[in-house]
């Protein structure tokens, strides 16, 4: 099961690297991992996206409380939560591939941010399904560079992480 | 300036360093002058409160640390030099860490400038000790030295203990900068609390599922003796007369001589203990983990057993074997609150099934699954620990190296007290015995500590005789000499039809000549009749490490051992039989 994991972190040199070595030691999956300070600049907000049958998620969870930086987490995925992710595709946009291009961004209410002769960049937000499937749309053309900035995630309502 | 910094003592980093040691009460620091820690050395030189042991190898100062704060649950500390000094002490950082005992390691550092510049003995400390550690910091300000070295102690010490690197760049220890001194008295982290009573309404649960229990046990780990609670734990174990088994880091938790101790359990453990364990229906596991070497395969261990689990670290609970009803908290005053209900409750278990419990226990015993051939002409591995055991009245502090001497001390030692059992469980150290027996005869030198080693273990950290010498350290050595990798000879006579790669050692030195060459005594016993008053004349000398080269029957295997992939109790008794 995926799940989406949300730490504060404090916000010191070595604090990441721990994090994350956690998780090749003990042979943990990342699939996606986001990090910047918080409006407390001693805080860092990361949100880790991993997955594994509960039994390892419970371990992952454990581990995280381990880590004397390691403030405070929560697993986002297990009530209701807005996730969203950024990405940016460059992709080649050239005679009547140009119109092609740019209604496929129009349907899933992307932007075209940045254009050259023959490409278009679009930006696009959304959930990691939504990106995932623009890229399946955009199968017809040829995707020249794709950025993606992986999952941050918030709880909804009145439930918040923070100090 | 406030009058409170104008009245703070003025010190250099170098000087802070050792102050705030000889303030958190350390004795002893453990270690190997280089380069980069060198301005620290030349204020241990100038004060009296805190002493250097000066070892000659790295890893033997983090064992010695290692060892004392296995006997007195008080971190050990460890000062070492950048780069091949540090790296010298992962080894036992690494042990220390797996067995969860508290050490506080100061590396030193290139210059702040230097670091990332590849230069001379600079290595990435910080990052080489990561996984291994409890935590790890290093110091940016030498301002920050007091508070950093209380706080290296107290995540040392607190919780699930264990090793904290402490990384000191050579700049920060400069002697012409100083700094106001001041020792903070306590620490607070708002991202580490850890948590020290148990759940109330858990461990009501825990009381009633055990008074009602059938066929109970209690498993105990090496938590309950870094836990401090091995009194509760024996008055708790006595009060239900419930039998008790340790793990290998739990020996000497419960009395090894008291009729309720079923033995070790696991890979090694008693025909007993195993078997115990498997038809229990509820097992009480304190300050254990459930590792492989005791649950064998997890799939089939300990079918209808209902598991308490009591530990300090939420992590170690539901880990490989699913608990029923965890609670966690230290164990100390967990059991003292569990105690408490049991009195309250003026409730016992079912006599007749406890009695009928300890009837099927006393079966298994009369099995004497493990028991070694008496008859040969040969020294005996195992006759030679219960001889030392009888010498010592189970009172000695026994350290151990790695392998089957190892196991056959553990088996056949009859540990009366905590604290006493020093060995590398977790990760299998050869070399760990005879720095640990250093540094426990160093802070015990009125007890008898023995090293029960093998001519494979003691040559990883031999060096360490000329140690001893320096220091007048009066360690026992029990040198169980097979000529082979026991350990090792012994899986590939089970699992490779005795090919044995690599597990004899041609060229043994003479131990006996070794040990005078260092000063020492030595003493050579090679029939079972000389072995009695060979140890009695090693006793005897009180202040001399004595070196007994012990030419054992080298065919002897380990048993019981457990069968891979069986439940824990499907055992090889001996080379010819099985359950």
């Amino acid at each position: 099961m995926r799940h989406i994991i949300s730490v504060l972190l404090e916000n010191e040199s070595g604090a990441l690297a721990r994090l994350v070595g956690l998780f090749a030691q003990r042979g943990y999956n990342i699939d996606s991992l986001t990090v910047a300070p918080t409006e407390d600049a001693t805080l860092s907000r990361l949100t880790l996206v991993t997955h594994g049958n509960d039994q390892v998620i419970e371990q992952i969870t454990k581990q995280l409380h381990k880590l004397i930086e390691v403030v405070k987490l929560t697993d986002l995925s297990e009530s209701a939560h807005i996730e969203r992710e950024l990405m940016l595709v460059k992709v080649k946009a050239a005679g009547n591939q140009r119109d092609e291009v740019k209604r496929c961004a129009d349907i899933f209410r992307g932007q075209i941010v940045d254009v050259s002769a023959n490409t278009y960049t679009v930006q696009l937000v959304g959930t990691s399904d939504k990106l995932d499937a623009f890229i399946q749309a955009l199968s017809g053309s040829q995707i020249l560079e794709v950025v993606r900035s992986g999952v941050s995630g918030i709880s909804r309502g009145e439930k918040t992480l923070a100090m | 300036m406030t009058s409170q910094s104008k009245q703070a003592e003025m010190l250099s980093g170098a000087a802070m360093v050792i102050r705030a040691l000889a303030d958190e009460g350390v004795e002893y620091v453990y270690g190997y002058p280089g380069g980069a820690v060198l301005h620290i050395y030349d204020a241990l030189f100038q004060q009296t409160q805190v002493k250097h042991v000066l070892v000659r190898h790295e890893q033997a100062a983090t064992h010695m640390a290692d060892a004392y704060a296995r006997a007195t649950g008080k971190a050990g500390v460890v000062l070492v030099t950048s780069g091949p000094g540090a790296t010298n002490a992962v080894t036992g950082i690494a042990t220390a860490y797996m067995d969860s005992i508290p050490m506080v390691v100061l590396t030193g550092q290139v210059m702040s400038h230097l670091i990332g510049e590849d230069a001379f003995q600079e290595t990435d400390m910080l990052g080489i000790s990561r996984p291994i550690v409890k935590h790890n910091m290093s110091v940016r300000r030498p301002e920050d030295i007091p508070a950093l070295i209380r706080k290296a102690f107290y995540i040392a010490q607190s919780g699930r203990p264990g090793p904290v690197v402490l990384d000191i760049p050579k700049d920060m220890t400069i002697p012409s900068q100083t700094f106001a001194y001041d020792y903070p008295s306590e620490v607070k982290l708002r991202s580490y609390q850890p948590k020290l009573k148990g759940h109330s309404g858990q461990i009501k649960k825990a009381v009633t599922a055990l008074l009602a229990a059938k066929r109970p046990i209690i498993y105990a780990g090496g938590g309950v003796i870094m836990g401090r609670a091995s009194d509760e734990l024996t008055e708790l174990a006595q009060l239900l007369n419930v039998p008790v088994t340790n793990t290998l880091m739990g020996l000497g938790a419960y009395p090894g001589d008291d009729k309720q101790f079923v033995g070790m359990l696991g890979m090694h453990g008693s025909y007993e203990a195993n078997q115990t364990m498997h038809h229990a229906d509820v097992i009480l596991a304190v300050g254990a983990r459930f590792d492989d070497r005791v649950t064998n395969n997890t799939k089939k261990f300990c079918p209808d057993a209902t598991i308490i689990h009591i530990d300090v670290d939420p992590a170690s609970i539901s880990k490989t074997v699913n608990a029923h009803i965890p609670i966690v908290g230290l164990v100390q005053p967990v059991l003292e609150e569990m105690l408490g209900l049991v009195k309250q409750k003026k409730k016992k278990l079912d006599e007749a099934a406890l009695a009928s419990w300890w009837q099927q226990i006393n079966a298994w015993r009369a099995v004497h699954g493990g028991r070694y051939d008496t008859t040969t002409s040969q020294i005996k591995p195992q006759h030679v620990i219960e001889m030392v055991s009888k010498i010592t009245k189970g009172n000695a502090f026994v350290c151990s190296d790695v392998g089957q001497h190892q196991m056959f001390a553990a088996q056949y030692y009859k540990f009366n007290k905590p604290n006493r059992w020093i060995n590398s469980g977790g990760l299998g150290t050869m070399g760990f015995g005879l720095p640990a027996a250093m540094g426990i005869k160093l802070n015990f030198p009125d007890d008898d500590v023995v090293c029960v080693t093998g001519e494979g273990s003691i040559q990883m950290n031999i060096q360490e005789l000329s140690t001893c010498k320096q220091y007048g350290l009066g360690v026992k050595i029990i040198n169980l000499n097979n000529g082979y990798l026991g350990m090792v000879k012994q899986w590939q006579d089970m699992n490779y039809e005795s090919r044995y790669a690599s597990s004899y050692m041609d060229s043994l030195p003479d131990f006996i000549k070794l040990a005078e060459a260092y000063g020492h005594v030595g003493i050579r016993v090679t029939k079972p009749e000389e072995l009695e008053p060979a140890l009695e004349r090693a006793f005897a000398l009180k202040d001399q490490l004595v070196f007994l080269d012990i030419h054992i029957d080298p065919k002897e295997h380990v048993y019981p051992m457990q069968i891979p992939g069986g439940a824990m109790n499907e055992l090889f008794l001996s080379k010819t039989e099985r359950t």
